[in-house]
């Protein structure tokens, strides 16, 4: 069972956070344009992005998407060729790394390995001129939130992966920055303490009121920690949204095959009578609910998620929409999911997943069963590129 | 086999030798070739360990010639391993910070002296610091006057920074191109100004670089014969150029040996210390 934390009720506040809908509020950091080149590769191309107060937000994308780059351009380490970054209003152009409100855990931590945990903490409030006294009282504060208080005195060697992880944390909240960066903040974490610190870090988020900026190639950590996710490619934004709508709205096959598995069908669009429309593809014709749908006579791309689609063994009754049939060829069971690759056509593999909610099943369903997969009408999404 | 061989190496070319002038320093001089006795006798080691002594370093405490080159030695290689981190420490830090491509070739420019004999090298400054010299006809003709650094404890320091710098500057490159680069914006991201980075996080770390080329440079420089006695004038006093007189002079063969033993077991102290501290970072 997952322990409760004790916490404020956040649920209320997490459930009607959306500034980026309200024109009136201004953002914290806006992105105007922002290019970078390294010699003739193109890192980040004409990006513009606001992020708003107390907003978390993930940057996810492949490796070498230029997600990081952009986050490295925030903090000071890189100087956008074009553009301009604005922290609050102010243009950040001028300002050295260290003179800006923003701070950092690095990927790889960077912890300081000659200086113990609270002399780590304790760095950046010795370079604000703290006092020694508020800077003890903030290392312990610090210690106390990602609870280490008994590793003080101990050296960053000494700490596992876990602990580093939080003394990076620690550290890079000690000065009360403006924006936190997270630079894939979670990646060198095993998978049980990466989704309890995924959790944590959200919690956290919400009591410190920062807001956060997170780089990430990890769709699942993206959809748990953040508000808003932009999925980054080749250097270009290429969708904004919360991530239920960047999971079951995507607005191409780009982000809808980087962002979970998913089925597409070809088809041209033989009528469409909002929202109702109607496909024609080599796997059959298909009823789509589509309120975006284009004209009929239009190639467009129907992506199905495979957990929105059901298998049987036996056919469905005649005139059931949306039915494919098609025989097993691979299944990966996962506990609580499997995973059923079916052919449904000379080299057609498409994907269907079922949650296992009972433990017995008398007649399970096995390699080369003959079976019919199904979906809704609005299991689908209409692509048009 | 594997586990013999560094043992073989170092009994064949450390401790027998060392054996060798250990057993001369507990000799006597005496007027016979060569000119000490007791000399190693198979047939009768009874009488050879018997007239084996310690007068010799009586001899060493008592002549003060002895302590004072001694103390001299360790206070001009103290003096010269401190210059040396003066000068080799922007080198390295500098070779450290450039492209991988240009660092190759400053490596290479840094131990380019090796190629060329020590001596030659040496000869190189006097013809530059004699009075006659490169650097006189050089200040002359800038209208200067000529400078006396011949000869002097001056020539010294410069001969010894000069031939010793590689040793300095290669073990401190490599400490400090090692060091993680992320380490220096996370300084600066905490709000380090790039001199408080350096002082904060880059030296401290590049510490056990700095004892590595201190320990290589300041020991050799203990018992350094050639520098002083081609620079230095009859006033520099130095250990390695008394064991020397001793030696070829004098033809004091045990005294020689014994203050070259003495030597050795005054560098091993500094030696101990730095593996202990190494061995507290390891741990």
């Amino acid at each position: 069972m997952t322990t409760k934390a004790a916490r404020p009720n956040i649920g209320a506040i997490r459930s009607s956070f959306a500034p980026w809908n309200d024109p009136g509020t201004k953002p914290l950091v806006r992105f105007d344009g922002v290019t970078k080149r390294f010699g003739d590769q193109i890192a980040v191309d004409n990006v513009s992005l606001d992020i708003y107060e107390r907003e978390f937000f993930a940057l996810l994308g492949p490796s070498g998407c230029g997600k990081t780059t952009l986050m490295r351009m925030l903090a000071g380490f890189e100087t956008p060729d074009a553009g301009r970054i604005m922290l609050g209003g102010v243009d950040l152009a001028d300002t050295p790394p260290h003179k800006r409100p923003v701070n950092m855990m690095f990927q790889s931590y960077a912890l300081f390995p000659h200086l113990s945990v609270a002399g780590n903490i304790a760095f950046g409030l010795k370079m604000e001129g703290l006092k020694k006294v508020a800077i003890t009282d903030r290392v312990n504060e610090m210690l106390k939130l990602v609870k280490l208080e008994a590793y003080a005195a101990r050296m960053p060697h000494q700490l596992s992966g876990g602990q580093r992880q939080r003394v990076a944390l620690a550290r890079a909240i000690a000065r009360k920055p403006r924006v936190l960066l997270l630079d894939e903040p979670l990646a060198a974490l095993d998978k049980k303490l990466r989704e309890e610190t995924q959790f944590e870090l959200t919690d956290l988020q919400m009591e410190l009121g920062i807001t956060f900026l997170t780089v990430t190639h990890d769709q699942d950590e993206a959809m748990v920690l953040a508000d808003r996710i932009g999925v980054m490619d080749q250097g270009r934004i290429v969708q904004i949204g919360p991530p239920t709508e960047v999971y079951e709205a995507p607005n191409s096959r780009g982000v809808a095959e980087f962002l979970g598995d998913i089925n597409i069908f070809e088809g041209i669009v033989e009528t469409f009578n909002s929202p109702v429309a109607s496909l024609k593809s080599a796997d059959g014709h298909f009823k789509v609910v589509d309120e975006d749908c284009p004209a009929g006579g239009a190639t467009v791309w129907l992506a199905v998620r495979p957990e929105k689609m059901r298998i049987s063994p036996k056919a469905p009754p005649k005139g059931t929409a949306n039915v494919l049939a098609g025989e097993i060829w691979d299944i990966g069971y996962l506990g609580d999911w499997t995973t059923y690759i079916v052919e449904i056509g000379p080299n057609r593999l498409i994907r269907v997943a079922q949650a296992n909610a009972s433990r017995i099943v008398e007649h399970p369903l096995s390699w080369d069963d003959k079976v019919w997969v199904s979906f809704d009408a609005d299991a689908g999404v209409v692509l048009t590129r | 086999m594997a586990a013999i061989a560094p043992y073989l190496w170092l009994g064949m070319l450390f401790a027998f030798p060392f054996l060798l002038v250990f057993k001369l320093s507990l000799s006597d001089v005496a007027l016979s070739m060569p000119p000490y006795a007791p000399k190693f006798d198979p047939g009768n080691i009874g009488r050879f360990v018997r007239a084996l002594d310690l007068d010799t370093y009586g001899r060493l405490v008592s002549d003060p010639i002895y302590i004072k080159a001694w103390l001299s030695s360790l206070k001009i290689a103290a003096i010269s391993t401190a210059l040396l981190v003066l000068i080799g420490y922007p080198i390295a830090y500098g070779m450290a910070r450039c492209s991988s491509g240009s660092r190759q070739l400053l490596v290479l420019a840094v131990t380019l002296p090796f190629f060329t004999s020590f001596l030659i090298r040496v000869y190189a400054w006097v013809a530059i610091l004699k009075p006659a010299g490169i650097l006189n006809a050089g200040l002359h003709a800038l209208g200067l006057p000529p400078v006396a650094v011949m000869n002097t404890d001056a020539a010294v320091y410069i001969g010894m920074v000069y031939a010793y710098l590689p040793f300095m500057a290669l073990p401190l490159y490599a400490v400090l191109e090692k060091q993680d680069e992320s380490l220096i914006e996370a300084a600066a991201d905490l709000g380090a100004t790039p001199f408080r980075a350096f002082w904060t996080v880059t030296f401290p770390m590049s510490l056990p670089g700095v004892a590595a080329g201190a320990l290589l440079c300041f020991i050799p420089i203990v018992g350094e014969f050639v520098i002083p006695d081609l620079l230095g004038g009859s006033s520099t006093l130095m250990i390695g150029k008394t064991i020397w007189t001793e030696f070829f002079n004098n033809r004091d063969w045990p005294a020689a040996a014994a203050a070259a033993t003495a030597l050795l077991i005054t560098l091993v102290v500094p030696l101990m210390l730095y593996q202990r501290q190494q061995a507290r970072v390891l741990r």
